[in-house]
């Protein structure tokens, strides 16, 4: 109450040496690693509790190669926070009712010390004490509930953030770890949220099953995992694929797909989820019965295209999916371990510069140790750079799409030698990471596989996926009432209109979820118009793409509430 | 800054709580005892200043030895580092007047013995009581300045006062801004809405509640229970000799009667219906 702000001085505001924004992944590295390193250190995290707002599939992968995992930083990390290791690992090349299954164990194994499932309320949750036991130390911690809304600048610089919930503050040191909607990289005008094709959604369901059930269905024991991936003819022509892993006692089973692919094709990703639960082959696996716990949603960036290559400005540095850095490695998807490791490697570069008088040496340091952990090498691999900049990707794209479509190609996929090679490539790190972007690798090798190859599946599911008033009237919000956070800039259909589709709770016809389209009647003309109504909400991000919005997250501990995660 | 919170145990008026005896009367040794429910928002207040500048916060309250559990429950929602009870059967019985001279002892005692003492928070009115007047009699009788309707506070630790926005009620509510040197009496209003616009002040908050869920675990270890030989006062002045309040007769609140008569109608009765209609007719207007 007392506090004055002075025009322009800002000498009355706190100051706290580093400050990380968000509570994920990376965010957590960040802070564990600065107080290793005795720096005092604040965290602010808007969900009530760290996780609250966060999505992954979940597959947390220990890099051999990587300089810092998870359970570097968090010893018990194994023990406390994750579900179930992963002991097996399959895809599923799918035509119709046509499956052909490979084993990816090794593709999955190629440098890996270990990799387990979570849940990211459980796991982020876990993380936050830990942080804020460490931070604590060095005279910080870790607050929620807290939205940073921007940067606090002086004379232009950098200096500092500023909140909803508190006075703006200052800090030596930045660490964005806010995520792949980053209001601060923003701010810094280092990301945009412009292209589609930049960028993945992602939706998920978490299914209820006992422990013993997983154990029995799965034909496994307590202490393994497993982990589906699905592609094929499954989910039409939007360039994607599913997967399905075991928790402890639930399933998560969800979509990644390419949001430029769901807009060209106008699909609604809980139908696309859908496709994927009431797919024959999960016949097996339910047996009749189907309780959905959560149904959650969340944008993915395409490092190849996004991850910054030098992701700092002025004392402000980007770790994490704020900063780009998810890796699709072919149907593999690491986000979380680059997190960890940008995380820690941002830390570290802070202080090995402390003192600097220069305020960008952390973050010319920073972008050095990702280039020299081979982080950014996996992030942007070199041979994709190369074909992509020449434009000849697309060029052998077309070229083999053409002939796997051609009775010879078709012929050749099914010919008895494929089905030995087949397998191989797929397990090959180097060929995945080569499969382009395009319906060829989602869509039409792998239902020619399946159709050459597959076994018909011929169990019958008849579950029946809750719809999406259900499951939006699941979800725990806190609604922010009378102060929607995204606005609708323009509302005409030409400009916003693919949010109807592609925001994952809303879908034409539906008049409880996020996006509605009308036409109204102006003058003798009729005109197509898009309305928001922000309440459901999942804030994932996609509409600061696809339409045209003004787009923030709620204020601190406002909005969704994700119990699992 | 080192504060005192007064707080009181009030029957509990929650549904299915409440126990009464065959003729309709409160049972108060069957009724569960909470914290008088405008007591929460003076411990806010007492919480602001605690997490804003740091120092010590007591607990303290006038009852019965099963008035502890309420003392406990400040200690959870103020972390309230220690408590004390003045308890005693000399006391049964207390008007307002009893209490607050129990209380103002109580003070001084904590004084002298304990720490000195810069503010003291009460609550607004009690929910059984509701007399507001405890409050205003203890500060008179420690001569200290008192400000009610408290709805925000900030203090000054190195001028020694303290600025309040009270919320004033007339035709329409005013605010007042009024300053108070310390120590000072508070008496929180039920707006009062604590504010921590600082990190460090959530943090400490934070470290606080940390702390806390310890200390209530063996919450005893922190209670100092108080009788009226400790407080050195003359059992003519306190309890039920010392209230000069006589409580002539307490009537239960007659039901108004009615004083209309009333006619049954079956609505499936279309004659009965009739009727109805019939007698709505002069009231209906426009006819
Ligand atoms: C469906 C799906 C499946 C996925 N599967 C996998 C997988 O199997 N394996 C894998 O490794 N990765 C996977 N990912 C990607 C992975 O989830 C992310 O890459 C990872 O979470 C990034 O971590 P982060 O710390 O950068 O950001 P996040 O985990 O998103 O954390 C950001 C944090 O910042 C907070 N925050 C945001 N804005 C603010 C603000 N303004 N103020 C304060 N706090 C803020 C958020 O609340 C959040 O806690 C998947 C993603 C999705 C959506
Ligand atoms: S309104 Fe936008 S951010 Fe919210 S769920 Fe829909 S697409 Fe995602």
């Amino acid at each position: 109450m007392s506090e004055t702000r002075t025009d322009g001085g800002s000498e009355d505001y706190e100051h706290y040496e580093a400050v990380v924004v968000g509570c994920g992944p990376g965010g957590a590295a960040a802070a564990a690693r600065l107080a290793e390193h005795g720096i005092e250190t604040l965290v602010l995290e808007r969900g009530v509790e760290a996780g609250s707002k966060n999505v992954s599939g979940g597959l947390i992968y220990a890099e051999d190669s990587a300089p810092y995992t998870i359970d570097d930083l968090f010893p018990d990390f194994r023990e406390e926070a994750a579900e179930r290791p992963v002991t097996d690992y399959h895809i599923h090349n799918i035509d119709g009712r046509q499956v052909t299954t490979y084993d990816l164990t090794d593709l999955h194994e190629h440098d890996t010390d270990w990799c387990d499932a979570v849940l990211r309320r459980t796991m982020d949750s876990w993380l936050e004490q830990r942080v804020h036991e460490k931070t604590s130390e060095t005279g910080g911690g870790v607050l929620t509930g807290v939205r940073v809304n921007g940067l606090l600048r002086e004379n232009g610089e950098i200096v500092g953030v500023t909140c909803d919930e508190l006075d703006p503050i200052r800090a030596d040191y930045i660490v964005a770890a806010d995520g792949v909607n980053s209001e601060l990289a923003r701010a810094a005008d280092l990301m945009d949220w412009d292209e589609p094709d930049e960028w993945f959604q992602g939706v998920k369901a978490v299914v209820d099953m006992d422990a013993d059930v997983i154990n029995d269905r799965f034909s496994i024991e307590e202490g393994e995992g497993v982990a589906h991936l699905f592609s094929g003819d499954l989910f039409e022509d939007v360039r994607g694929g599913g997967f399905l892993y075991t928790n402890e006692d639930t399933l998560s089973i969800g979509t990644v797909f390419h949001l430029d692919s769901l807009v060209a094709e106008e699909a609604e990703p809980h139908e696309l989820l859908d496709a994927l639960l009431t797919h024959p082959l999960l016949a097996q696996w339910f047996d009749g019965e189907y309780n959905e716990l959560e149904y959650s949603a969340k944008l993915v960036p395409d490092s190849k295209k996004v991850a910054h290559r030098e992701p700092y400005a002025d004392n402000l540095v980007l770790v994490g999916d704020a900063g780009g850095q998810m890796q699709a490695q072919g149907p593999i998807i690491k986000g979380m371990n680059h997190a960890v490791t940008a995380g820690a490697l941002a830390a570290d570069a802070y202080a090995l510069t402390r003192g600097n008088a220069d305020p960008e040496a952390a973050g010319r340091r920073y972008t050095t140790m990702l280039e020299q952990s081979g982080t950014m090498g996996k992030l942007r691999p070199r041979r994709y750079e190369l074909t992509s900049t020449v434009g000849e990707h697309d060029l052998v794209t077309k070229a083999v799409e053409g002939v796997l479509n051609s009775p010879v190609g078709s012929i050749a996929v099914g010919n008895p030698i494929a089905k030995r090679l087949l397998p191989k490539a797929y397990n090959s790190p180097f060929l995945v990471g080569m499969l382009p972007d395009t319906s060829m690798a989602y869509t039409t090798l792998p239902s020619l596989i399946g159709e050459k190859h597959g076994r018909t599946v011929h169990w019958e599911n008849e579950i029946e996926p809750p719809s999406l008033e259900e499951r939006i009237g699941d979800l725990t919000y806190n609604t922010d009432v009378g102060n929607p956070h995204i606005l609708l800039q323009d509302e005409s259909f030409e400009a916003s209109g693919a949010a109807v589709y592609a925001c994952p709770v809303s879908a034409e016809d539906f008049g409880g979820g996020c996006y509605r389209a009308e036409t109204v009647k102006t003058n003798g003309s009729e005109e197509k118009l898009v309305s928001l109504d922000t309440q459901p909400c999942v804030e994932c991000g996609t509409c600061a793409i696809v339409a045209d919005t003004e787009w923030t997250h709620p204020r601190g501990e406002k909005g969704v509430e994700y119990k699992q995660g | 800054m080192r504060s005192i919170v007064l707080t009181k145990g009030v029957p509990d008026f929650s549904e299915g709580a409440v126990s009464f005896d065959e003729d309709g009367h409160l049972e108060r040794g069957k009724t569960p005892t909470v914290m008088n429910p405008n007591d929460h928002f003076a411990l806010r207040a007492a919480l602001q200043t605690r997490v804003r500048h740091g120092g010590h916060v007591s607990g303290m309250s006038m009852g019965p030895p099963s008035y502890s559990s309420v003392l406990e429950e400040a200690m959870g929602e103020i972390y309230s580092d220690d408590s004390y009870l003045l308890s005693d059967r000399e006391l049964a019985a207390s008007d307002t007047w009893a209490t607050a001279i129990t209380l103002s002892a109580a003070i001084e005692k904590y004084q002298e013995e304990v720490t000195d003492v810069d503010l003291v928070f009460a609550g607004f009115k009690t929910a059984d009581g509701e007399t507001g007047h405890t409050g205003p009699q203890t500060a008179w009788c420690l001569e200290w300045p008192i400000v009610t309707h408290v709805i925000a506070l900030d203090i000054d630790p190195d001028e020694r006062v303290l600025r309040a926005k009270r919320l004033v009620e007339g035709d329409v509510d005013e605010i007042e801004t009024v300053e108070a040197p310390l120590p000072c009496f508070v008496v929180t209003d039920p707006e009062f809405e604590p504010t921590y616009r600082k990190a460090a002040h959530r943090l400490e908050h934070k470290r606080l509640r940390a702390a806390t869920e310890e200390r209530v675990e063996d919450f005893d270890d922190h209670l100092t229970t108080w009788d009226h030989e400790d407080l050195r006062l003359d059992s003519e002045y306190i309890g039920l000799d010392g209230s000069p309040t006589i409580v002539s007769s307490v009537d239960p609140i007659p039901k108004a009667p009615s004083e209309r008569e009333a006619t049954m109608i079956d609505p499936g009765d279309s004659g009965g219906m009739e009727q109805v209609l019939e007698e709505l007719q002069p009231y209906a207007g426009g006819d």
